[in-house]
């Protein structure tokens, strides 16, 4: 094994999302205030190439299209014993769907040279599309497997993949180079020392922008981007919620007479 | 309006068909009556031929079948090769998957090799006046809702909760079958597949329950499930959590309602020690009635219910019980059969 590309992305942490405002305006989302966490799936998937790196030894490169302010994420996550880490960061790549996003991923990994491996979560908290692993495989012309919650690698030949289906799971058998995506049963991530986050202070985290990647703007961020958002709306929440009181039995024969009148009993 | 053409793609796996694809071809339906044009269903695999029938009284005018030993079990690039080459011959306005395990993985690289746009999780499907597609999808776990539009690449594609679209009722409708050609034997194009395995599902399937009785951090240990689970039982439903009780290994992660979980819309939702953070509610506010027990007067899931009660679950569920079997029907027992 040569190299380990691993995509990363830096998420608004989940415990602030009830702080979330909406411009009603410009129909953007208000994200100032709200603290960034690395995605946590991603976790999953640097632990898994560092499992990797730790048995037959490779590069391990991490990759994000992010802010410029995702630097402290990124350092976080170099922690866990990554190598180095490459930031795509450019106005030109803001408002990406996940088409354009995958199309910028693909071109960065083609930017960082050979690679055996490239690992993702399975999805983002905060997009939750689950689109960008499928979507750079097919730009990069490799096969991909999603929903892998377990992985065993008898040499670096061949890897023995469990993907989780809804009825269960189904093994494969796959050769690199090869994209994979992990769920959180893949592996447990590493616990992060004091001495490693001082020595990931050291290591190099690379910016680029489309002047290294060079694509065509046509087809990268808003331009780029065949979904539109024509709407954004903060859910409404409608019922009207009836309290009821008294003890314990009075509520438990109320509750009894609400099924009962829908038809359940 | 210009008449369309939507295209639904029929998720099978050993030959049973999931629902989902039954699903879209209702809302498909729904769809073309306003435009008027045509609904074909996309069917790969192996000996499938047999679901035609069903799926033309189920909605669709055309299906598209592509029979191949290469096409079963499912893989990903020979899917997306076939489907890419069905879309460049027939040319579909819409292309519709469920927001399955498969879903997920094949419509984002078809997507991709059609160079179109695609929309993930949608909760809701419209045409706009010209008749392009509406896409509504649930974002930041719930609460937010974005619609989309794909205004100019071809075709509009999105993935699309299962349980949230209604199947028809099979009715006597004609319709036409294509047989796809599949020329290529697909051998070394990508992962092997070794092995599927099926778990048989030994409880009530979350999605198909008349009742879901959920559980959330409130319920404290592994042992509060028991009484959730009676109560389910004796409402012939099924037991759900919130991801807290996942994490914690108190319930199987398949129990899990929710934007990463399953979407649920019961005629009667209980929400037992659960705060309501948004990503449980998106898989669930669509319920018919919602009751919510909570210790916490100001927990966010009272603001969506119907029905709420202040109050520990372990002093309500108790005389609850009592008080529904009092009223079950003589000879009724706690255990249900499973809806086929």
């Amino acid at each position: 094994m040569k190299r380990m590309i691993v995509c990363v992305k830096p998420v608004p942490d989940p415990k602030a999302w009830d702080r979330l405002q909406m411009d009603p305006v410009s129909k953007t989302l208000i994200r100032e205030g709200i603290p960034s966490i690395i995605n946590p799936l991603d976790k999953h998937a640097v632990e898994a190439a560092l499992e990797m790196k730790d048995l037959f030894g490779a590069e391990v490169v991490l990759l994000s299209m992010a802010p410029c302010d995702a630097y402290p994420v990124l350092r976080e996550v170099l922690a866990m014993g990554a190598d180095r880490a490459v930031l795509l960061s450019d106005k030109a790549f803001a408002g990406s769907d996940t088409l354009a996003t995958s199309r910028i991923l693909a071109q960065g990994i083609r930017n960082i040279g050979e690679f055996d491996l490239i690992f993702c979560g399975n999805f983002t908290l905060d997009g939750s599309t689950a689109q960008v692993p499928s979507q750079v495989a097919e730009f990069l012309d490799i096969p991909n497997v999603m929903h892998v919650c377990d992985m065993e690698i008898p040499n670096t030949q061949s890897l023995l993949l469990t993907q989780k289906i809804e009825q269960g799971t189904v093994k494969l058998e796959a050769k690199p180079p090869l994209l994979l995506s992990f769920t959180k049963d893949a592996n447990k991530p590493r616990y992060i020392s004091f001495m490693e986050i001082l020595a990931a202070e050291k290591r190099e985290i690379q910016t680029w922008d489309n002047a290294n990647l060079n694509i065509d703007e046509t087809l990268i961020g808003l331009k780029g981007s065949p979904t539109q958002m024509a709407d954004l709306l903060l859910q409404s929440k409608q019922r009207k919620g009836i309290r009821l009181t008294g003890n314990p039995e009075e509520i438990a024969r109320q509750l009894a007479d609400k099924i009962h009148q829908l038809g359940i009993i | 309006m210009k008449r369309q053409h939507i295209g639904v793609f029929i998720e099978q796996r050993g030959g049973v068909l999931h629902d989902v694809g039954l699903e879209l071809l209702g809302k498909a339906r729904e769809l073309i009556e306003v435009s008027k044009g045509t609904v074909s269903a996309f069917v790969l695999g192996r000996d499938i031929s047999t679901h035609s029938e069903d799926l033309i009284a189920r909605g669709a005018d055309t299906v598209l079948l592509a029979d191949s030993s290469a096409l079963e079990p499912y893989r990903l690039l020979p899917y997306t090769s076939v489907l890419a080459q069905a879309c460049k011959t027939y040319d579909p306005d819409i292309l519709l998957f469920g927001a399955t395990r498969m879903g997920i993985e094949l419509a984002p690289r078809l997507a991709a090799r059609l160079n179109t746009g695609l929309s993930a999780h949608c909760m809701d499907l419209r045409l706009d006046t010209e008749g392009k597609l509406l896409q509504m999808v649930p974002g930041w776990g719930g609460g937010v809702v974005a619609t989309i539009r794909c205004p100019l690449h071809r075709p509009q594609m999105a993935t699309v909760m299962p349980g949230v679209m209604k199947k028809l009722v099979p009715t006597k409708r004609s319709g036409e079958c294509i047989h796809l050609d599949v020329r290529e034997d697909f051998q070394g194009s990508g992962p092997k597949v070794l092995e599927v395995h099926i778990e048989e599902p030994e409880e009530m399937p979350l999605e198909k329950a008349d009742v879901v009785v959920a559980g959330g951090w409130g319920i404290g240990n592994p042992d509060g499930w028991t009484i959730l689970q009676d109560l389910a039982a004796l409402l012939c439903g099924a037991v759900g959590a919130t991801r807290p009780p996942v994490d914690e290994g108190w319930v199987p992660e398949s129990r899990m309602i929710g934007q990463s979980g399953k979407t649920v819309k019961p005629r009667l939702y209980m929400g037992i020690g659960i705060s309501g953070m948004s990503h449980h509610m998106v898989g669930m506010d669509e319920s018919e009635c919602i009751v919510a027990v909570n210790t916490n007067p100001n927990a966010a899931i009272f603001e969506v219910s119907d029905v709420a009660v202040v109050g520990d679950y372990r002093e309500i569920l108790p005389p609850l019980l009592k008080e529904i079997r009092t009223r079950l029907p003589e000879g009724r027992t706690d255990t249900c059969e499973p809806p086929q």
